[in-house]
């Protein structure tokens, strides 16, 4: 584990009033999520899940023929597929644009897609501005922070921090009612849109089918920023394709309930292509950009391959005790809780943050709750295994492979193993029967340190099992 | 004479926690089971599994097969070490078919000791008695991968004299996670906290559950906040009497 990693964790679990704001909004989201997918509401839901797994697996087996359909029907209405190997693709691929069109403002809607590029700072380095209209979002802007949750930005943020922040950023008076608060946002906004030369969405779904992009939403932002401005760009991964309009029965089902509790979002939009002769809204001029960035690395692993069934909906981190006590600012890169720690080794390698996949006590709450039945847990295991071949190529921790090997030995050696027990419990403090509190500070090392330091021990008993049941 | 079973007692419940083994071989000899003691018998390898060690994980895992190969049917006081051995074993040895198909034999016999009570033995009530009120502490692999819910339920309702009052939530992981508990412990710590606001708000007196690593972590936490509620297995319960 990285000593950053180490000391964000340390930070989010010493601050009181960020633990109580994240477990409170997380415990909220979570509730409502098992009340809308209850047995009495939603009775097919686990059949749902299950078909959501199989589309997912089919799509995924299947990338290259439902991108290049999906590809096909874009441009018959007259869009265009962009495809991009990673980050600088995309803001290249922007930038250019922005010049032969003489841009200066672009809108843009909540898009992880296009956080895991930084696009906004990649755009701001040459001078464009490009400005978040989701509310989360454009606070997280505001505060030069990255999202905190995938659905939810800024869920660790309270209203009073977010009146300081307007104060402070927008020069206005002190305001913490919630309403008020919108309402300052959105008078900058609409101005924004109103400007705006470019707006740039996510998609929560590239139907192949209908060379449609499928996008929900809350707040109205999303509508304005793919309709206002004359040009719409939609960033999406690879892996966002589905085959057929009519599989979003499915996943319109599933993913609204597991994200916010919601039957359904307020906004759902289907865009497909820019304006046609005769509409009076739309854009003139429609891309969708189909994101690499590590994604068909992930296409060889049978196994793990499932992590690109992912429909970013983020119950995983609302039903995670680990993403409820560290946050989201303590994962390494831009997506956090168990999805996260799936997905960034494999995107950006094992050794990016060798401690993330260990970051979990493997309660499996994450894969009880995914709509499209990831096995998260599985793949955390498959990654520790990964982690571990690497450190074994490199020679780094040495010493933990050592006491693996001497475990397996002793563990594979009975006699052994009941003389090496007998030798501990006869060192070790019996605490009178009672549990320990500390030991001399020569045994006070490793393992037993870290145990020590949260929690009592157990006296070691007079006696095994073994003997016991020897001498009964 | 009733039928043999063999006691997997885990690595565990050997050295740290024996008089857990022992109610359990009383409360099977109760309900007229032969029991054994396969002396061979270590740990399952979850420690190395879990921390990434597969190839160690691997050599664990095939002295318990070779353990208890003989044995009809395994009976042991922990869902975690169960779930190792029948969820988790088969993605160890992928590669190997021979050993393979000894594993989904072995999957078979290998029982959790709360359901083999209720699914195999076909008993509800074991004549215990305990005069207590206590709470029930879902371990994550016994409930999530295991789908044990109802069984340490039904167990305990059927004890005279015991009150059973839910913790809310019940489900939620009490953060020992094995090596996670020591590799990352002020998280883990801090998990277990919540574990116990949860068991205090019931006004229990005793936590019990079917996974000793589950009660050395809550009963650590308890000792360590000075709070005298107590830890029992399951099978300590149902011996009571």
């Amino acid at each position: 584990m990285s000593v950053e990693f180490d000391r964000k964790i340390h930070d989010t679990l010493a601050d009181a009033n960020l633990q109580l704001a994240v477990y409170t909004a997380t415990g909220r989201l979570k509730d409502k999520r098992i009340q809308v997918t209850a047995a009495g509401v939603l009775p097919d839901y686990q059949e749902l899940r299950t078909q959501a797994n199989a589309i997912k697996k089919h799509v995924i087996d299947n990338l290259d023929h439902y991108l290049e359909e999906f590809e096909r029907n874009v441009e018959s209405h007259g869009g265009k597929v962009v495809y991009c190997k990673d980050a600088t693709d995309v803001s290249d691929f922007v930038l250019d644009l922005a010049k032969r069109r003489g841009s200066r403002l672009i809108v843009k809607s909540k898009s992880m897609t296009t956080e895991e590029v930084d696009l906004n700072e990649r755009l701001a380095h040459h001078g464009l501005e490009s400005v978040e209209t989701d509310l989360g979002e454009y606070i997280l802007q505001l505060a030069h922070e990255r999202p905190y949750h995938i659905v939810a930005p800024a869920l660790h943020k309270t209203r009073y921090d977010v009146a300081d922040l307007f104060t402070k950023e927008l020069g206005v008076a002190r305001e913490t009612v919630p309403e008020k608060l919108t309402l300052i946002a959105r008078g900058v906004l609409r101005e924004k849109f109103l400007k705006a030369d470019i707006g740039i969405s996510g998609a929560n779904f590239l139907i192949a089918d209908s060379g449609a992009v499928a996008i929900i939403e809350n707040e109205g932002n999303v509508r304005l920023t793919t309709s206002a401005p004359k040009i719409h760009i939609a960033v999406a991964g690879i892996e966002k394709v589905i085959p057929r309009a009519q599989d979003l029965a499915v996943f319109l089902k599933l993913l609204a309930r597991s994200a916010t509790g919601q039957l359904v979002s307020v906004y759902t939009s289907f865009l497909a292509g820019p304006r046609r002769a005769g509409e009076v809204d739309g854009p003139e001029e429609f891309y969708v950009v189909l994101l690499d960035n590590g994604r068909t690395k992930l296409l060889p692993d049978r196994s793990k391959r499932e992590s690109l069934y992912c429909i970013r909906c983020g119950a995983c981190l609302n039903a995670c005790p680990v993403y409820r006590k560290i946050g989201g600012h303590s994962f390494p890169w831009v997506y956090s809780g168990p999805i996260g720690a799936i997905i960034t080794p494999q995107f950006m390698g094992v050794s990016h943050e060798p401690g993330l996949p260990f970051a979990s006590s493997l309660c499996g709450a994450c894969g009880e709750v995914c709509p499209v039945k990831i096995d998260i847990p599985k793949i955390l295991l498959e990654l520790r295994g990964d982690v571990r071949k690497s450190e074994a190529r490199e020679g780094l921790n040495r010493i933990e492979k050592l006491a693996f090997r001497i475990f397996a030995w002793v563990m594979t050696h009975p006699r052994i193993y009941e003389m090496a027990g007998r030798m501990a419990a006869s060192i070790a403090p019996t605490g009178d029967g009672k549990w320990i509190r500390s030991v001399p500070a020569p045994m006070s090392v490793g393992p037993l340190k870290a145990w020590l330091s949260e929690r009592d021990m157990p006296p070691l008993p007079p006696k095994s099992f073994r003997e016991m049941w020897r001498n009964r | 004479m009733g039928k043999r079973v063999s006691l997997f007692v885990t690595c565990m419940v050997d050295q740290l926690f024996p008089k857990v083994g022992m109610a359990m071989a009383d409360v099977l000899e109760r309900l007229g089971y032969r029991v054994d003691f396969p002396e061979e018998q270590t740990c399952c390898g979850q420690p190395a599994y879990n921390s990434g060690y597969h190839a160690e994980a691997r050599i664990v895992a095939r002295h318990f097969l070779k353990t208890f190969e003989a044995s009809e049917a395994i009976v042991v006081p922990s869902g975690s070490c169960t779930a190792m051995v029948t969820h988790h074993f088969k993605d160890l040895f992928t590669k190997e078919p021979e050993t393979l198909a000894l594993v989904h034999a072995m999957e078979k016999k290998v029982h959790e000791f709360a359901t083999f009570l209720t699914d195999v033995a076909g008993v509800e009530d074991v004549g215990a008695r305990m005069d207590d009120v206590v709470t029930f502490h879902d371990g994550c692999h016994a409930l999530r991968e295991l789908g044990i819910q109802s069984a340490p339920r039904r167990l305990l309702a059927r004890v005279k004299g015991l009150e059973l009052r839910e913790m809310v939530p019940s489900e939620e992981c009490c953060g020992f996670g094995g090596t996670f508990a020591v590799k990352f412990a002020e998280l883990s710590g801090a998990m277990a906290r919540t574990k116990i606001d949860a068991i205090v708000g019931t006004g229990a007196n005793t936590v019990v559950s079917l996974d000793p690593s589950c009660l050395m972590q809550i009963q650590g936490a308890l000792s360590r906040a000075g709070l005298h509620v107590r830890t029992m297995h399951l099978a300590e319960v149902l011996a009571s009497r």
